[in-house]
C-alpha cells in the first residue's frame, strides 16, 4: 500500500494513561505528524514511534521509565487502535494514517 | 495483516489477547469472561454470603476502581443480595490522596453506593504529611502501611460491618509469593496466599476492632487485564505515584513478575497456583486446614499494592532487604539447620522444620518448638487500641508512641486512649526494634 505516504508524513494520535502522562509534561493526547519512512528507509513502525516519542516529547530525564532495553518497559501496554499490540506484531506494527496509539502503565498506584 | 476474529463468538474483530491462555478476545466477550471469571472465584471459594454488607477498599487506583465496578455488576447480575460500600482511606498527602479522593467520590455516584472516608489524622492524630515532616521520607512507608491496614479495619468496625475487599490482583499475590519465596519465609507465604486472610475471631472483644475479615476477589485477575477492563468499560479511574515513593515503580520483584510476564504471559498465575501449592505443604497452614483458621493473619503483612511502594523495610520491597534475609539463610546452611523437605518427611514430620530460619524478627525458640508451633506469633490484642497484634503492644501504637514522643507541641490528641504506661510500651519498642530492620 504505497498510497499512504502522500507528502512524507503520516498524522496520528498518541495517548498516554495510567500515571505515563507524567513522563509527557502531563500530556493526555498528542496529535503529531511521523515521518512515514524512517532513517533507514523503512516504514515507520512503532519502535520508530517509541523512539521519536522519546527524542522529541519526553522531558522527564527518566527514559527508562518508558523503554527498557530499547522497547516499551515490561507492564507498559501497548494499544493500536484499541487491540493490543501483540495482536498487531508489536513494535514492527507498521503505522497508518489516521492510527491511534495507546501506551497505559499498569505499574502505577493508586 | 488480517485481523483476528474473537475466539469466542467469532464475529468481532479480537482486540485483547489475553496473558493467561492466549485466547484473542473482542471487546463484549472479553468484559463478560472478565467479569463471569470473578464471580466463578466467589462462588467457588464462598466468599461471600447473602445479605452482607461488605466495605470495599476503595483508593480511586485502577484495582479498587475495578473492583468496585465488578462487583457492582456481579451482585446484580447473580443477586448476590450484597450491601456494597466504598471506604477510602486520607493519608493525608497533599496533592496526591486529595486527588485521587475526588476519584472515589465520583465513583460513588456513578455505581450509587455509599462512602466513607477516614483520615489518618482522625484515626491517629497524625497525617502522613507531617508524618514525612517528623521522620524524613526514608521509611515513611512502613508507617503508612502499617496505619492503612489497621485503618480500613477500623473504618470497617465504624461501619459496622465485617467483611472488607481489597484489590490485590494476581500479580499482587505473585510479587509476594516471589518476595516470600526468596526469603525462605514459608509461613508467610502460606498466609499471603489465601484468599481470606483474616477471618472473624469468635473469642473477640465485639467493641474490639479485631474481628474483620479481609479477601481479595480480583487474587486470579491479571493486573494487564485489569487495567484493559477500566479501559475498554471506560472507568474513572486515578493513577500517579505518591509523592513520597516517586519513583520506586514497586521494587525489583515488580520488575521481575513483569519480565517473566512478558516472556511467558502464564507465569503470573503459575507463581500463584505454585504459592498455593507450597502453603498447603507448610504444617498447620491456612489453606491446609481448610481456611477455617485464618485468625491469625499478623497486620500489615500483606499491605501492598495499593500504592507504588508502600512495602517499607520490614514488609520487603526490595532487594536489599532480600539480600540480608539470604546472607543469613547462608549461615544457617552453614549451621546446618536446613533440611530437605520431602514428602515423607512432611507426612511425618520427623525432623523439626526450621521454618523460621532466615527470619531475624521473631523471637529465638528452640528449634523443636517449630512443630507445635510452626510460624508464629500467637495473636492477641493490643494493650492500648485492642487491635489484633501477636505484640503486647501494636505495631501502630509503637509508631504512634514514637511519634508522640518527639512531637514538638504536644497539644494535638490522639487517637486512642494511653491508659497503660510506658515500661510495657518501652519493652515493647525494643522488641519491634530487633525486628523492624
Amino acid at each position: 500500500m504505497p498510497d499512504t505516504q502522500n507528502e512524507g508524513t503520516i498524522k496520528i494520535t498518541v495517548e498516554f494513561s495510567g500515571g505515563l502522562e507524567m513522563l509527557f509534561s502531563n500530556e493526555r493526547k498528542l496529535s503529531l505528524y511521523i515521518p512515514a519512512i524512517d532513517a533507514d528507509g523503512s516504514r515507520s513502525n512503532i519502535a520508530f514511534l517509541v523512539r521519536h516519542l522519546c527524542e522529541t516529547f519526553m522531558n522527564d530525564p527518566r527514559k527508562e521509565l518508558f523503554v527498557l532495553d530499547d522497547t516499551v518497559r515490561p507492564g507498559i501496554l501497548v494499544l493500536i487502535n484499541d487491540a493490543d499490540w501483540e495482536l498487531e506484531g508489536e513494535d514492527k506494527y507498521v503505522i497508518e494514517e489516521g492510527d491511534n496509539i495507546l501506551f497505559v502503565s499498569t505499574l502505577h498506584g493508586g | 495483516m488480517a485481523p483476528s476474529l474473537c475466539a469466542h463468538c467469532k464475529t468481532n474483530r479480537a482486540l485483547i489477547l489475553r496473558p493467561k491462555d492466549h485466547s484473542k478476545l473482542c471487546r463484549p466477550c472479553f468484559l463478560t469472561t472478565f467479569e463471569t471469571e470473578i464471580h466463578h472465584t466467589i462462588t467457588s471459594t464462598g466468599l461471600f454470603t447473602r445479605g452482607e454488607r461488605i466495605a470495599i477498599g476503595a483508593s480511586g487506583g485502577k484495582d479498587s476502581t475495578v473492583l468496585a465496578s465488578v462487583l457492582k455488576t456481579l451482585n446484580e447480575r447473580y443477586d448476590y443480595g450484597l450491601d456494597l460500600i466504598l471506604l477510602s482511606i486520607d493519608e493525608g498527602i497533599k496533592g496526591y490522596r486529595d486527588d485521587s479522593l475526588e476519584t472515589v467520590k465520583r465513583n460513588a455516584e456513578q455505581y450509587g453506593m455509599q462512602l466513607c472516608i477516614l483520615g489518618y489524622d482522625e484515626l491517629y492524630g497524625w497525617t502522613m504529611d507531617q508524618v514525612v515532616e517528623q521522620v524524613g521520607k526514608k521509611g515513611n512507608c512502613t508507617y503508612c502501611g502499617v496505619f492503612r491496614r489497621q485503618a480500613l479495619d477500623r473504618g470497617a468496625a465504624r461501619l459496622g460491618l465485617t467483611h472488607v475487599v481489597t484489590g490485590h490482583n494476581a500479580d499482587d499475590v505473585a510479587e509476594t509469593v516471589l518476595m516470600n519465596l526468596l526469603r525462605g519465609d514459608l509461613p508467610r507465604l502460606s498466609r499471603t496466599t489465601s484468599i481470606v486472610t483474616s477471618t472473624p475471631s469468635l473469642a473477640a472483644d465485639p467493641a474490639a476492632n479485631t474481628h474483620i475479615k479481609r479477601s481479595k476477589p480480583l487474587k486470579y485477575a491479571y493486573e494487564k487485564e485489569i487495567v484493559l477492563y477500566a479501559h475498554h468499560k471506560n472507568l474513572d479511574y486515578f493513577s500517579t505515584e505518591c509523592i513520597y515513593s516517586p519513583e520506586a515503580f514497586r521494587g525489583s520483584a515488580r520488575a521481575l513478575i513483569k519480565n517473566l510476564e512478558r516472556v511467558r504471559p502464564s507465569a503470573i498465575l503459575d507463581v500463584v497456583r505454585s504459592g498455593e501449592d507450597m502453603a498447603k505443604l507448610v504444617p498447620d497452614s491456612d489453606e491446609g486446614c481448610g481456611r477455617v483458621c485464618t485468625s491469625s493473619v499478623p497486620a500489615a503483612e500483606e499491605e501492598q499494592g495499593g500504592c507504588g511502594s508502600a512495602q517499607g523495610p520490614s514488609s520487603g520491597g526490595d532487594l536489599a532487604t532480600l539480600e540480608q534475609a539470604l546472607s543469613s539463610d547462608d549461615r544457617a546452611a552453614d549451621a546446618a539447620l536446613e533440611i530437605e523437605i520431602t514428602t515423607s518427611s512432611i507426612a511425618k514430620r520427623t525432623a523439626p522444620l526450621p521454618l523460621t530460619v532466615g527470619k531475624s524478627r521473631k523471637v529465638p525458640k528452640a528449634p523443636n518448638n517449630t512443630r507445635k508451633q510452626p510460624k508464629k506469633q500467637v495473636m492477641g490484642q493490643c494493650k492500648k487500641c485492642g487491635y489484633l497484634s501477636s505484640q503486647d503492644i501494636c505495631k501502630a501504637c509503637v509508631l504512634l508512641e514514637g511519634l508522640n514522643k518527639n512531637r514538638p507541641k504536644n497539644h494535638i490528641e490522639v487517637g486512642y486512649e494511653p491508659e497503660k504506661e510506658a515500661t510495657s510500651v518501652a519493652e515493647a519498642v525494643k522488641q519491634l526494634d530487633v525486628g523492624a530492620g
